[in-house]
Formats: C-alpha cells, structure tokens, sequence
C-alpha cells in the first residue's frame, strides 16, 4: 500500500518538495531519496511543504536533521511549510522550530530565499 | 464498556510497513477506550517510535521475527506492553536529545526514545537482552492522574 508520496517542483534556483501522506520509519527513506537527489544536483534552496502530510514520527524529523547542516554549508537551507497543527506539534515537542524556519505558507518561505 | 477492564494481542512480524497497521490499530483501541483524538494521536505515535525500535535495534530488520504487542485498558488508562527477543540495548543509558548537536554531527535518529517519555504518562523498560526486552507505555484518560 503507497501510504506516502513525495512531489517535486523546481522554481528558478528554489525546489519545493510536496510531502503527502504518512511518514515513518517505513517511507523516510523515499524521503531522504528525494532530499539527496536535490544535494546531487546542487539545488540546496529547499522548502519542504507539507499541506497534505497527515502524520510524522521521529524517522521522517531525522531526515530533516540529518541534512540540514551540509545544505547550509553550501549557503542553502531547508524551509518548512504548510505544517497542520499535529505534524507542528511533532516538530515543536523536539526543539526543532529553534533551528529551521518555519512558514505558513510556501510563498513566503519562497520570498525569504529571493530576498536574500 | 468503557469501563471495563479489556485486553488485546498483536503478534506481527517486525517489518516497517507494518507501522501503519499497529498504529491503526493502537488509535482503534484507544478510540474505544474513551481517549480523545489528540491523546489517540499521542499513543500511536509512541507505540510507533518503540516498534521501530525493536525493528532497526532489537531485531535489526529481521522480518521473520514478531513484535508482540500486548494492550490492556481500563476506566482510567490505557496500558501497552511491547515485547521483543533481539539483541536490543539499554533505553534507560540514552539521554535526552540535543538537536544542535545532532545536526552538528547530521544525526539520523535518536529521537524516539525523547518522544515516547514526553508522549506518554508512564514509561518502563525491562532490559534482558536476547532473552526479553520489554518496554511498557502508559497513558491516563483526561481527568485521571498518574498516581
């Protein structure tokens, strides 16, 4: 059963990906696919939009921490999106809106990285 | 119902794709227990951390093994016994997370353990490993509180 999907769109230098569904332990890893295959193609100006994500666990917040700190390094970054408030509180439980940018919507996390 | 004492049983085999199964079946139990959406949210999510756990560490992707799930509730909580026989390691020595020092290093994991002890009221772990590993979950309805 595909309980999980991952969409890609590229915007001048920006890659937004569209997460949808469950992520888990069982479907980090297309994720992190998906994450490693921007980092291969040198596009590190990432929002991650997640709108239709329904559920996150610790393995889908570990490919967020996993990669963060090499996009940065290469003057990108990682800019979150579209978060319901239940995926939010998964995130705010671990500390992580201390450390990532995190926006309403994809449009304004899209603005910041055009403003600098 | 409700207030009766119930118990259930879930032996599945240590796969992740079965997430998706135990954590429906978790919020199926605790719906029927009487625990609001959220709290059902909470207690799925931390059976879903401690199984990955006995997955990835304990049987280290081993499909051929089980999970054993063992879920009791009542008036007042709801009880989930996670049993397994792999190797497994030691909950109690982990210490809580530092994120700026996992990205730091780009840490992958980690995380679960943290999540299952804020998640839940009650957390306790037997330690026995290639014998019986077993981590026990509580967590009280609204108004109840751990005594």
């Amino acid at each position: 059963m595909e309980n999980f999907e991952v969409a890609r769109e590229d915007r001048a230098g920006i890659s937004i990906l569209r997460l949808k569904g469950f992520l888990d332990a069982h479907t980090a890893p297309q994720f992190e696919q998906a994450i490693q295959q921007l980092i291969s193609e040198a596009r590190y100006r990432i929002i991650v939009s997640m709108a239709d994500l329904y559920y996150i666990s610790s393995a889908g917040l570990g490919v967020f921490m996993g990669f963060i700190e090499e996009i940065r390094e290469k003057e990108g970054d990682i800019k979150l999106s579209n978060m319901s408030d239940k995926v939010y509180k998964v995130f705010d439980l671990l500390g992580f809106p201390a450390l990532y940018h995190i926006f309403k919507e994809e449009a304004e996390a899209e603005r910041e990285y055009n403003e600098k | 119902m409700k207030n009766k004492m119930q118990r259930f049983r879930l032996k599945i085999p240590s796969v992740t794709e079965n997430l998706h199964l135990i954590r429906d079946f978790i919020i199926k139990i605790a719906d029927n227990a009487g625990f609001n959406i959220e709290n059902q949210e909470k207690i799925a999510l931390a059976v879903d951390e401690a199984c990955t756990n006995v997955i990835k560490h304990a049987y280290r992707f081993d499909s051929r093994r089980l999970i054993d799930i063992a879920i009791q509730t009542d008036a007042k909580k709801i009880k989930i016994t996670i049993t397994d026989k792999g190797g497994g390691f030691d909950i109690n020595k982990i210490k809580d997370p530092d994120i700026k020092k996992y990205v730091k290093e780009a840490r992958h994991g980690g995380l679960g353990i943290y999540l299952i002890k804020t998640l839940m009221d009650e957390v306790q772990y037997e330690f026995n490993p290639g014998v019986k590993n077993q981590v026990q979950l509580t967590k009280f309805k609204e108004g109840y509180k751990a005594v």
